[in-house]
């Protein structure tokens, strides 16, 4: 268990390097970096300028040079003036260093943010906690709701339940998170004026009025998935011979499926819960720019919209980091809730 | 000056009949396949339960609209009429009598037409794309699952490597206006456009490798076709001018079928995986057929159930893809119908006007609705065997 938890750290760090050069290549073609150029410099520059902007804040170095500067392998250099000899920093609001230093994220320096005119880790990690908080309810919903759907749909197969829930749990898989979010904003803000269509004031504080509408949107579209997992599970679990014998020990139809079935039905949704993280973080990008919340989606699709190579960077890295950790989580966890299963 | 409108039924009423050839299309269809339903094997028993029945039937909905669009549709989807500017749903346009049957958006632009011409979209590239996805999958994932070993390690590596991406992050970074100034787009096209061709090329020549007389013809078929499909698409050079698509079409193609063919090869290694250990494997095994002639011709066809079934809900899901991309203002045209970018124009304004945002959003979870539905379906009818 424990060496195979060590290769598949091996594995992800592998793939990690692989995918951070990849979006490194991505953010660093021409027509990019001619963006940010243009964005990080008054209006109308000429071309000269750009090239110059360019050259001075060490976007013309070798890219793999600067692919390990960012890594931290490779020292960073400050901005030389050709002319004068003078030695300047590279970003003024990052404190970047004026003699050449190691600050990659080896060793825990993330970089600057051009668009926000700040270090990544002073942008990134209170957008991380914000889209934590917006995370903990989603799954504060999702999970219990979901799996209550599952087990009710699948504990009597073919059942009048089972076909109610299953259609319903088929039409929230077909219901992504910009349809379900505009549909419930209609109802609940602009009909009903019951909700908030915006959960710009979440980040001054957390209500019922501005939150639920984010959470419910982004619960829907995996409610139905993880419950249609979890009818699966349920509906093979309840064929087994050993619910037969309970129930003809003479057992309650509910404590069978309390005592009895649930414990094994849920090992299987464990899984699906964990693999939908990847998912979940599309939906967090789509729901916090749909209501306005300043989290990890946010802040994403402004690095994009920007160009901004270290913050971009730094998002990715982070997004794939969680993907990552929840496939193994989701791996030794289902070794360790399912003794039948070992890890070789 | 104030705009005539027309009342609540008869916006129904009229919706209804501007569907005509839709619902003429639609009876012939079901009828035909009612009537037939035992000669048409899988398809046939889709009309044994309601769900399957509902599935074809919203999926055909949408197809014929799409086909019919200059018919349903009364006005042209990008026409901007100003006085009809947003405008609530049934006011009749002045000049030419029509009715703006569910109202018009913050460009005065028809909504309803714009839902119909927005299915034209999305029913070409979804289906397209996800038709190249099965494709690269199936290609990749065969002798993944078949020869294990350092193939496979490689390539599930790389599908891992893709899947590890949030999709959306990959396309903030495929699909930007800078990109399609390098070549990457076009490399990308290039590879993936490559598979179909290798794909029916090996499916061909294992087949009838011992027949001089049928092998030349097919072969030739297949690489003249395909060539000229993939001279027109890759290069937009194809010397007739019927095949062409647009570079931002081009790339958001590229985008979808890279974001979704990693999920196609890992189910059909784990099919293959599966498949390869049962007898007539062994047997063609023992007959000394190809590897690739097993893979091909014996083993894919026993997978396509689950393919067949993955199939429907991956064209949905590229559907909701799409949306996305729409969503973000990512590669499609500003004005373009799509629903994705229908539904972020009016999402914006949904304070003020909520009309403009139901018809697209609705039009697109129906349709996803009716694919899912239509797995359900398949599955079900698929495990009854």
């Amino acid at each position: 268990m424990f060496s195979f938890i060590i290769r598949r750290i091996g594995t992800i760090l592998l793939t990690m390097l692989c995918l951070t050069l990849v979006v490194f290549f991505l953010v660093n073609l021409e027509p990019n970096l001619k963006k940010l150029a243009i964005s990080q410099t008054e209006m109308h520059t000429s071309a000269e300028q750009l090239e110059s902007w360019l050259a001075n804040h060490g976007y013309r170095q070798n890219f793999f040079v600067r692919y390990g500067q960012w890594l931290g392998v490779l020292p960073e250099q400050p901005i030389t003036d050709p002319a004068t000899g003078k030695v300047t920093q590279r970003f003024s609001f990052c404190n970047d260093p004026t003699v050449p230093t190691f600050s990659g994220v080896l060793e825990g320096d993330f970089g600057c943010s051009t668009k926000f005119k700040n270090t990544v880790a002073a942008k990134l990690f209170p957008a991380l906690g914000a889209t934590g908080i917006l995370m903990f309810w989603v799954l504060a919903v999702m999970v219990p709701v979901s799996l209550l759907i599952g087990i009710l749909a699948g504990m009597r197969e073919g059942s009048r339940t089972d076909r109610v829930l299953s259609i319903a749990s088929i039409a929230s898989t077909a219901t992504p998170e910009y349809v379900s979010g505009v549909i419930f904003t209609v109802i609940f803000a602009s009909w009903l004026g019951w909700l908030n269509g915006s959960a710009a004031s979440a980040s001054q504080g957390i209500t019922f009025y501005n939150f639920t509408l984010p959470v419910i949107t982004l619960a829907i579209y995996g409610i139905g998935y993880i419950a249609r997992m979890t009818r699966a599970s349920m509906v093979e679990v309840m064929t087994q011979q050993y619910i037969r014998t309970a129930r003809l020990k003479g057992l309650s139809f509910k404590s069978v499926v309390v005592k009895h079935a649930l414990r094994n039905a849920l090992i299987a949704p464990f899984t699906v819960i964990m693999l939908q993280f990847p998912w979940l973080l599309t939906g967090v990008v789509i729901v916090e720019v749909m209501f306005r919340y300043q989290g990890f989606g946010y802040t994403l699709v402004e690095a994009a919209g920007n160009n901004d190579i270290d913050l971009l960077l730094g998002c990715s890295l982070v997004s794939v980091f969680i993907v990552l950790i929840t496939q193994l989580i989701s791996d030794v966890g289902y070794a360790f809730l399912n003794p039948r299963i070992r890890v070789q | 000056m104030q705009a005539q409108y027309i009342g609540a039924s008869s916006i129904f009423l009229e919706v209804l009949w501007r569907f005509w050839p839709v619902w003429v299309a639609l009876a012939i269809v079901m009828g035909a396949s009612f009537l037939y339903k035992k000669k048409l094997a899988l398809y046939g028993q889709l009309f044994d339960s309601g769900v399957g029945i509902a599935g074809v039937f919203i999926c055909l909905f949408w197809l014929f609209t799409a086909i019919f669009a200059a018919t349903v549709a009364p006005f042209d989807p990008l026409g901007q009429i100003p006085i009809m500017k947003d405008t609530l749903p049934g006011a009749i346009e002045p000049q030419s009598g029509l009715v703006y049957l569910f109202g018009g958006d913050k460009l005065a632009r028809d909504v309803f037409s714009r839902m119909v011409y927005g299915s034209q979209i999305v029913l070409i590239i979804a289906p397209a794309a996800t038709g190249f996805a099965l494709m690269v999958g199936i290609t990749l994932g065969l002798p993944a699952g078949y020869y294990g070993g350092k193939i496979d390690s490689v390539l599930s590596f790389l599908a891992n490597l893709v899947l590890a991406f949030p999709v959306i992050l990959l396309f903030y970074l495929l699909v930007t206006p800078g990109i399609m100034d390098t070549p990457i787009p076009y490399a990308l096209a290039g590879v993936f456009f490559l598979f179909p061709i290798v794909f029916f090329s090996v499916l061909v020549w294992t087949r009838y490798k011992n027949r001089p007389d049928r092998i030349y013809i097919l072969l030739g078929l297949t690489l003249i076709v395909g060539g000229w499909i993939y001279v027109g698409l890759v290069f937009d050079a194809d010397p007739l001018h019927i095949v062409h698509i647009e570079p931002n079409q081009l790339n958001i193609f590229v985008a979808v079928v890279f974001a979704s063919s990693p999920g196609v090869f890992r189910i059909v290694r784990g099919l293959v995986m599966d498949i390869k250990t049962r007898d007539y494997v062994a047997a063609a095994q023992t007959r000394g057929e190809s590897p690739w002639y097993i893979m091909l011709w014996e083993i894919l066809p026993n997978a396509r159930g689950p393919l067949i079934v993955d199939a429907c809900l991956r064209i949905g899901y590229t559907t909701i893809l799409l949306g996305t991309l729409g969503y973000f203002g990512l590669g499609l045209a500003p004005e373009s119908p799509d629903w994705g970018t229908a539904i972020k124009d009016a999402s914006r304004l949904l304070r003020s006007f909520i009309h403009p945002a139901l018809p697209p959003t609705i039009a697109l979870m129906s349709f996803v609705l009716g694919l899912n539905l239509l797995a359900d379906s398949l599955r079900e009818q698929s495990m009854k065997d």
